[in-house]
């Protein structure tokens, strides 16, 4: 079952990234078109589309410049979004990245909320300050991402990953906030912030 | 007398009634007065994460990187900047975005290096027209430069590694060649500051992987290695993170700056420059800062009397970085073997201090005599138009200043006569 699940959603990938990246051809100039190509992945901003691909809605400007910035110069290596941004000029990062944070904002996520897990997460954001940079309703700000109502497996990927240096950050400050921090911890605080408004 | 003997005797009247019906007098306090509630489990914060209960002052305490992109050069704050009199600043080159630290080669090529980004870039002087290159890419935090005998050394987050005749080699450099690679990888601290000692050894920074905590072995040092990555020895330890240092021109005793810890308070600590007279010294991280008070979390059972003292307190959080011995003949004899240090400016106060370039003056015995603003205006209205990093002598004597936020470099010179020095 988990198999077939698994093969469906690589066929989806293969499928969005083919169209997305035949869009990317056909008009590579236009920033609309752009935008076309990244939802193909990303879904409808609201709610994303694929595992641990997240929804775009409502990022700040900056954080999206630069994670596209990234991208570009090989910074961040994920596929595809390094091949998709390869060439694409600063201005035209700058203009996708601005009609990106005017999507709107995701929807909490479904399904049933395990207060226990909630009541450990908000006492890891009250210890750890996640609510300093990421604003006190999650909404992030400037070069800092939002992450109220993000995707539940993309915010533990990012957690896991930035602790374990497979994803570098453009500055230190999540490697110094998650170095006391486990992976017990991520799957609370992935489940909270997931489910906040 | 008599007055005092009427109150014992009521009190141990209502002392009497108290304990003989402690049930009444309970019932009736309770509804007079709401009752105590029970204490509200407060999560304790973390060491380097405390309370702050203002969510504006928050805002004033973010740590705001700069965009991947420089500014272009006419809005660059040349305008703010302010310089004693007799100097004049202008910019030596704009379009780095991220200048960090810099080097100067042998044959007058300016080595410009990024922390954020993954860039070393050259600045070629062509009659005064200057042209920037991209020399590396594709690195790994290359904050830390030297160049020794025209071999250029890159100091990445995890490695170092060597351009051999880069000067000749400009418009086709050879990729980089690991010559060492002993580092632990963590972000927090990971970037290194490099320099060539008097000894032709490669000087490096191994930065506490956090803000405060006791650091493994291998870190919170300055680390040095020969020339071709071999037999790497402990200079000293107890250092939080290193972004400048320097020998002295006559003495040859290395001297460097340290960033003290966050989120202590907004006065404390000072950030420090320290002077090394023996190997192996410690300087006190993390159990104590500036010489004279222990950490409120590392510090029980500890004495700063352990430690060396800085030899200079370089103010709260202002981020002091780059640092060189001034040994032009450009400016004023006044400045000769004093030290120029770059302070990048404090993030970590709600009233920003710092962002300027400071001059230190220095006694015959190697101790500081005091230290005075040099250029300033990066700060204005209480947030940065730019924030110096490094700072660079050239060959004439003149100081370049990096700037990572606007991606620039300045250019400091002196004219005793009243006209500008010419170049």
């Amino acid at each position: 079952m988990r198999q077939r699940v698994w093969r469906v959603i690589t066929a989806a990938l293969a499928a969005a990234v083919f169209s997305a990246t035949a869009i990317l051809a056909q008009a590579a100039e236009s920033s609309e078109r752009l935008l076309d190509a990244c939802l193909a992945c990303h879904g409808d901003a609201q709610r994303g589309a694929l595992p641990n691909v997240p929804a775009l809605g409502a990022q700040p400007f900056d954080y999206l410049t630069i994670q596209l910035y990234m991208f570009r110069e090989k910074m961040r290596v994920v596929e595809p979004m390094t091949s998709m941004l390869a060439g694409v000029k600063d201005d035209e990062l700058k203009r996708l990245a601005a009609a990106i944070a005017k999507l709107p904002a995701p929807l909490p996520a479904d399904g049933p909320t395990d207060a226990a897990r909630v009541e450990r997460a908000q006492a890891l954001v009250v210890q750890h300050r996640c609510n300093f940079c990421h604003n006190r309703d999650y909404s992030g700000q400037q070069n800092v991402p939002r992450l109220a109502a993000q995707r539940e497996d993309y915010l533990l990927k990012a957690l896991r990953d930035y602790k374990s240096n497979a994803r570098r950050g453009y500055d230190a400050t999540m490697d110094d906030v998650l170095y006391p921090l486990n992976d017990d911890h991520f799957r609370d605080l992935a489940h909270f912030l997931s489910r906040q408004r | 007398m008599k007055t005092s003997y009427a109150l014992l005797t009521r009190c141990m009247l209502l002392a009497a009634l108290g304990a003989v019906a402690p049930g009444a007098l309970h019932a009736q306090t309770a509804e007079a007065v709401k009752p105590i509630p029970p204490m509200q489990p407060v999560p304790s914060t973390v060491p380097g994460r405390p309370d702050v209960p203002n969510a504006e002052v928050e805002k004033q305490l973010r740590n705001t990187p700069p965009l991947p992109f420089p500014l272009a050069e006419e809005k660059l704050p040349l305008s703010d900047l302010k310089v004693p009199k007799g100097f004049k600043v202008e910019v030596y080159t704009s379009g780095i975005a991220n200048a960090r630290s810099l080097r100067m080669g042998d044959k007058g090529t300016l080595f410009v290096s990024n922390r954020l980004l993954d860039k070393v870039w050259a600045v070629v002087d062509r009659n005064g027209k200057r042209e920037n290159k991209v020399i590396a890419s594709g690195l790994d935090r290359p904050n830390g430069l030297a160049f020794h005998k025209g071999t250029l050394y890159i100091a990445e987050g995890t490695r170092i590694s060597k351009l051999e005749n880069i000067e000749d080699n400009l418009d086709n450099p050879p990729k980089p060649v690991v010559i060492y690679s002993d580092f632990l990888n963590h972000q927090s601290h990971g970037w290194k500051f490099m320099g060539i000692g008097p000894d032709n050894k490669l000087y490096v920074n191994v930065g506490a992987p956090c803000n405060i905590c006791e650091p493994p072995e291998t870190n919170s040092q300055l680390r040095r290695i020969n020339l071709d990555g071999s037999n790497p020895e402990v200079v000293v330890r107890g250092v939080r993170n290193s972004v400048g240092f320097d020998w002295h021109p006559e003495t040859k005793e290395l001297y460097f700056t340290d960033n003290g810890r966050d989120w202590l308070s907004e006065d404390l600590p000072n950030d420090e420059l320290n002077r090394v007279t023996k190997q192996g010294q410690h300087f006190g991280f993390p159990y104590c800062h500036q010489g004279d008070f222990t950490d409120r979390e590392m510090g029980w059972g500890r004495s700063c009397t352990e430690f060396e003292k800085p030899v200079a307190l370089l103010g709260p959080h202002t981020a002091a970085l780059g640092m060189r011995f001034y040994t032009g003949k450009m400016f004023p004899t006044e400045y000769r073997n004093g030290i120029f240090i770059a302070r990048h400016g404090s993030w970590n106060k709600s009233k920003k201090l710092g962002g300027d370039v400071i001059y230190v003056t220095m006694n015959k015995d190697g101790s500081v005599k005091s230290y005075a603003p040099f250029l300033t205006g990066f700060l204005q209205n209480n947030s940065y138009v730019g924030r110096p990093v490094d700072v660079q002598m050239m060959k004439d004597g003149s100081l370049l200043v990096s700037d990572d936020h606007g991606g620039a470099i300045y250019r400091v010179s002196y004219d005793a006569g009243g006209k500008v020095a010419a170049r």
